[in-house]
């Protein structure tokens, strides 16, 4: 069967775990992967994979877009250089799926608005991994009854944070709230996220807190936020209710645990396996979009 | 230990520190009157914002009764020579909530980590910085590494732009001892312009030892809270203390008897609990968990049928951090799983 092909642009450890996912995948192809570093050990792995590489950044890729028949690349770089690798790869005709917190695009939570999404948009972001393993819980909430406020507080292992994140690491707070409302559907978001040294790493925990407008339906929302978690271990088998939803006036409370897959990031990871397994599986609805559109 | 004629400036946390122990209740009136209180007695600098630092108001730490813009406005007009600090933790807070206490006129801003994490202040020290604010890396849970590790990361910091940095013991665990090799080395290592300051909690009844160790060691900020209002056995009692360096003959520029009626006559009085070494207290210091565990701890007891004591030193046994206060009812509820399917 014919697959869509896609570009990787970041070689670092994101890109490198996306590429792993993306060889399993039945509607995508990976076919190149652009780095800046031409000793770069995820560009060594991707040659070693067959994978075409470039070590000039974006420039590299783009002249080859078209007789590769790129359609879809994935950015896992910075939010600094976002915006110049979108709007290069963009006026090519490819879509780009954004991992990094730059948010020039609409935020993509797969189980909540992977669907809504116009097939024709040039640029979706997939907000931040303490967004991507929090904000279908607050949407499995606020699809019962109104939320008024939703808070969400993230702690990942110190060895799964990168310097990019390190360094902006209000960048993460700003998107995730942000995204807290726009897509978990809160009227008010918050968001914190809270890095652990520990030895062995931690997994990554996550807690969601809503407090709904009115009285909790509590039937109702237990049930929601149970089915939202099976759809999440469709792409995220790791992802576990620890404890919850827990009922404290108007306060609903879910309490979580996210391992990853392992495929090339250690299981700890969660919070990064969240974010490229949503990206392929983001990536995948529009690739077979685009494989029903020229069948 | 001679400290004659040392020079040290008290740093109180009543306000940010004690805000923990009376769950981010603190009324206007009553921050007002303590602040006006150590402003007559000499205090120099005083902390003001929500237990968890600027934009802590949270579901996750506690709602405040008033926002820090309220607390931070009705303090700082009424002070004649005291200058106000405020208190940033990245991930929760974030430079918006920096220059929103630099317009308030807060002049004194702690940018505090978890003792391994010093890189995620970067952008935040910087930004202090560059307003010309008096800029302090805060370096929390600091029993938890080595002085030597503790030193790499205080240098991040001072490379960032920080003018002070503290070793900060937020769970009272630490001894004299584990006090002097630190504030020594980082004496030693970090520029001799860079102060060095130290937060201590009465945990394990150490804080006054510990403090003085820490300025034999070099140290010349000390933090400290009038009755020692502050999370779990609370912080150095500033009254105490300054009555120590009273004795030792130490230039600290406090009124003795005014900084001992505030505590009696103003603190005291609005405590919710006595602040004292209670058994889970003791267990804080005793086990290394982050002081502001307490009350939470405590009412998880209630809620889920664990004991406090317990569940801290499940939370210490996990190497949990600051800010992880949603571990504790996560934890508490496990273990009230555990213990009712050993029941069964």
């Amino acid at each position: 069967m014919k697959k869509i092909k896609c570009a990787l642009i970041g070689s670092g450890n994101i890109g490198t775990d996306l590429l792993y996912k993306l060889q399993r995948s039945e509607i995508l192809e990976p076919v190149w992967m652009v780095g800046i570093d031409p000793d770069s050990e995820g560009l060594a792995r991707a040659r070693e994979m067959g994978i075409k590489t470039t070590a000039d950044g974006i420039d590299g890729l783009i002249p080859h877009i078209e007789a590769d028949e790129v359609k879809i690349a994935f950015d896992a770089t910075s939010a600094y250089v976002h915006a110049d690798n979108s709007a290069k790869v963009n006026a090519k005709g490819v879509l780009m799926i954004d991992l990094t917190p730059a948010a020039i695009g609409p935020y993509c939570v797969p189980p909540v608005n992977l669907d809504q999404l116009d097939s024709d948009i040039p640029n979706v972001n997939m907000v931040t991994c303490g967004g991507q393993a929090t904000i279908p819980m607050v949407a499995a909430v606020s699809r019962v009854q109104p939320v008024e406020y939703g808070e969400i507080v993230a702690t990942v292992s110190s060895k799964s944070v990168g310097p990019g994140t390190r360094q902006n690491i209000d960048e993460f707070t700003r998107t995730t709230s942000g995204a807290v409302e726009q897509i978990g559907g809160a009227k008010r978001g918050k968001a914190i996220i809270i890095i652990n040294p520990a030895e062995p790493p931690l997994l990554m925990r996550d807690t969601i807190h809503c407090l709904t407008e009115s009285e909790p339906d509590q039937a109702a929302i237990t049930e929601s936020v149970h089915q939202m978690i099976s759809e999440v271990q469709k792409y995220v088998p790791g992802y576990k209710l620890k404890n919850g939803p827990v009922f404290d006036g108007r306060k609903v409370s879910i309490f979580l645990e996210v391992e990853g897959l392992g495929d090339y990031l250690p299981k700890y990871a969660g919070n990064l396996d969240i974010m490229t397994a949503s990206a392929a599986r983001t990536a995948e609805m529009f690739g077979q979009q685009m494989l029903d559109g020229q069948s | 230990m001679n400290l004659k004629d040392k020079k040290v400036t008290l740093h109180d946390m009543s306000l940010r520190d004690g805000m923990h122990a009376k769950q981010h209740q603190i009324s206007l009136d009553e921050m007002v009157a303590i602040a006006t209180g150590l402003d007559e007695a000499g205090i120099p600098l005083i902390e003001v914002t929500h237990g968890d630092g600027l934009g802590g108001t949270s579901l996750n730490y506690g709602f405040p009764a008033h926002s820090d813009e309220e607390y931070l406005s009705a303090v700082i007009p009424k002070l004649k020579q005291a200058k106000v600090s405020a208190l940033l933790i990245p991930g929760i807070g974030t430079v918006d909530h920096l220059k929103m206490a630099y317009d308030h006129g807060v002049t004194t801003i702690r940018v505090a980590t978890h003792c391994t994490e010093a890189d995620v202040s970067e952008q935040h020290i910087k930004a202090a910085k560059a307003m010309g604010l008096d800029t302090v890396g805060f370096l929390m849970m600091a029993h938890m590494i080595s002085a030597e590790e503790l030193v790499v990361q205080a240098k991040l910091m001072e490379s960032y732009g920080a003018n002070c940095i503290y070793c900060t013991d937020s769970a009272g665990y630490m001894l004299p001892e584990h006090v002097t090799e630190r504030i020594a080395l980082l004496r030693s290592e970090l520029k001799p312009e860079t102060e060095i300051g130290f937060h201590g909690h009465h945990n394990l009844g150490m804080s006054i030892s510990n403090s003085l160790a820490a300025m034999e060691a070099g140290a010349t900020r000390i933090d400290g809270s009038v009755a020692g209002l502050g999370a779990g056995a609370g912080n150095t009692p500033l009254e105490v203390f300054t009555a120590v360096l009273d004795r030792m003959d130490v230039d600290h520029g406090i009124d003795l008897y005014k900084i001992m009626d505030v505590a009696e006559d103003i603190v005291t009085p609005m405590m919710d609990q006595p602040i004292r070494i209670d058994r889970d207290a003791l267990t804080l210091g005793y086990a290394g968990v982050y002081s502001s565990f307490l009350l939470f701890a405590q009412r998880a007891e209630k809620k889920y049928g664990v004991p406090a004591r317990d569940i801290l030193l499940e939370l210490g046994r996990q190497k949990t951090v600051g800010g992880q206060e949603d571990m504790i009812d996560d934890t508490a509820m496990t273990m009230a799983k555990a213990l009712k399917a050993n029941k069964a």
